[in-house]
């Protein structure tokens, strides 16, 4: 993961996270399989690794606003992440953002990093939440960091392009 | 060649290079320390309690950006407000941490410069803090790097 565009000569290579990931959601699922099959454990699955995500997007956030000016507001924010944050760590901007203006955003990614190399059409859709759960989880902890609780979900119709969908919530 | 013998017979922690603070204070976005460091030989609780009142104006400082122009969004915000022994300064993150720093007003070669390069080093310990996953967000911050960044800026107690 980049700070700047160029990387540096001493930082690894992107597809050190990418084999990491994973291996990540392979042993999460393999830890639970030995406690039975069925929808509970599957979920509970998805809720560890977006935990996981969570943790890491409020330091990585925390790293990368560090020399930014503070933000307006949540269109602000939004742009940020689409942007910025998501070019230091999936190389790419996000490429639609779409708004309600009263708090929900979907953000589209028609390459999204962690699904390009499972397929590129319907084959393995169903496995495709998996390995969105921990971005899931990345993006509701960056927003966290910067003041905005959320509730983010993933879809998917097409590998690999995903939508995600942030609703902030109001207090 | 007079003044730099007169600046090298000043006091030994009076470096040309760096500020002492008296004491250092991380705030929390829900404004509760999540670190607060004094020079012990003083009384803590006068810290304590400078660093609480400071929390306000921070607070209007952080409000009043927002209405203001958009190259003003710094995240340093300077000089909060001097009292008669000693001077305030804050600082707050994207992640609305704020960092407050005191230092002794008798100490007149304070600069700027000196004051930003200090929150600097705070925020970037800050940041390597945040990214310890032993480091559970919230919680007081135990980190002995950090402890010993600070002790750095800290003025030695004799």
């Amino acid at each position: 993961m980049y700070i700047n565009d160029v990387p540096p000569l001493d930082m690894a290579d992107d597809s050190l996270f990418e084999f990491l990931h994973m291996e990540i959601v392979s042993h999460v699922y393999k830890e639970h399989e030995s406690r039975g099959d069925n929808d509970k454990e599957r979920g509970t699955c998805v809720s560890l690794l977006e935990l996981m995500g969570f943790r890491v997007g409020q330091g990585l956030i925390e790293r990368f606003t560090k020399d930014t000016p503070s933000f307006k507001d949540e269109l602000d924010v939004m742009k940020f992440v689409c942007k910025d944050f998501w070019t230091n760590i999936f190389r790419k901007q996000i490429d639609n953002l779409r708004t309600n203006h009263q708090g929900t955003y979907v953000l589209q990614d028609n390459r999204f990093t962690l699904l390009t190399p499972l397929s590129s059409g319907k084959q393995y859709l169903e496995e495709a939440p998996k390995y969105l759960a921990f971005s899931c989880g990345l993006l509701r902890g960056a927003l966290s960091n910067l003041g905005l609780e959320s509730v983010v979900t993933a879809e998917v119709s097409l590998m690999p392009a995903c939508k995600f969908q942030v609703v902030v919530q109001k207090i | 060649m007079t003044c730099l013998c007169f600046l090298c017979v000043s006091r030994d922690y009076d470096e040309l290079s760096s500020i002492m603070a008296v004491c250092i204070a991380v705030i929390a976005k829900e404004n509760y320390p999540l670190y607060i460091r004094s020079v012990p030989t003083q009384n803590e609780l006068k810290f304590h309690y400078t660093v609480h009142t400071s929390l306000d104006v921070v607070e209007e400082k952080i409000s009043s950006v927002g209405k203001a122009l958009a190259d003003q969004r710094e995240l340093y915000l300077g000089l909060l407000y001097p009292t008669e022994d000693y001077k305030v300064y804050g600082y707050v993150t994207n992640s609305k941490v704020k960092f407050v720093i005191v230092v002794d007003s008798s100490n007149t070669s304070l600069r700027d410069n000196e004051i930003r390069s200090m929150f600097r080093k705070l925020h970037n310990s800050f940041t390597d803090v945040m990214c310890n996953p032993f480091y559970i967000p919230g919680d007081p911050i135990q980190s002995k790097a950090f402890d010993s960044m600070v002790s750095a800026m800290m003025v030695q107690a004799c």
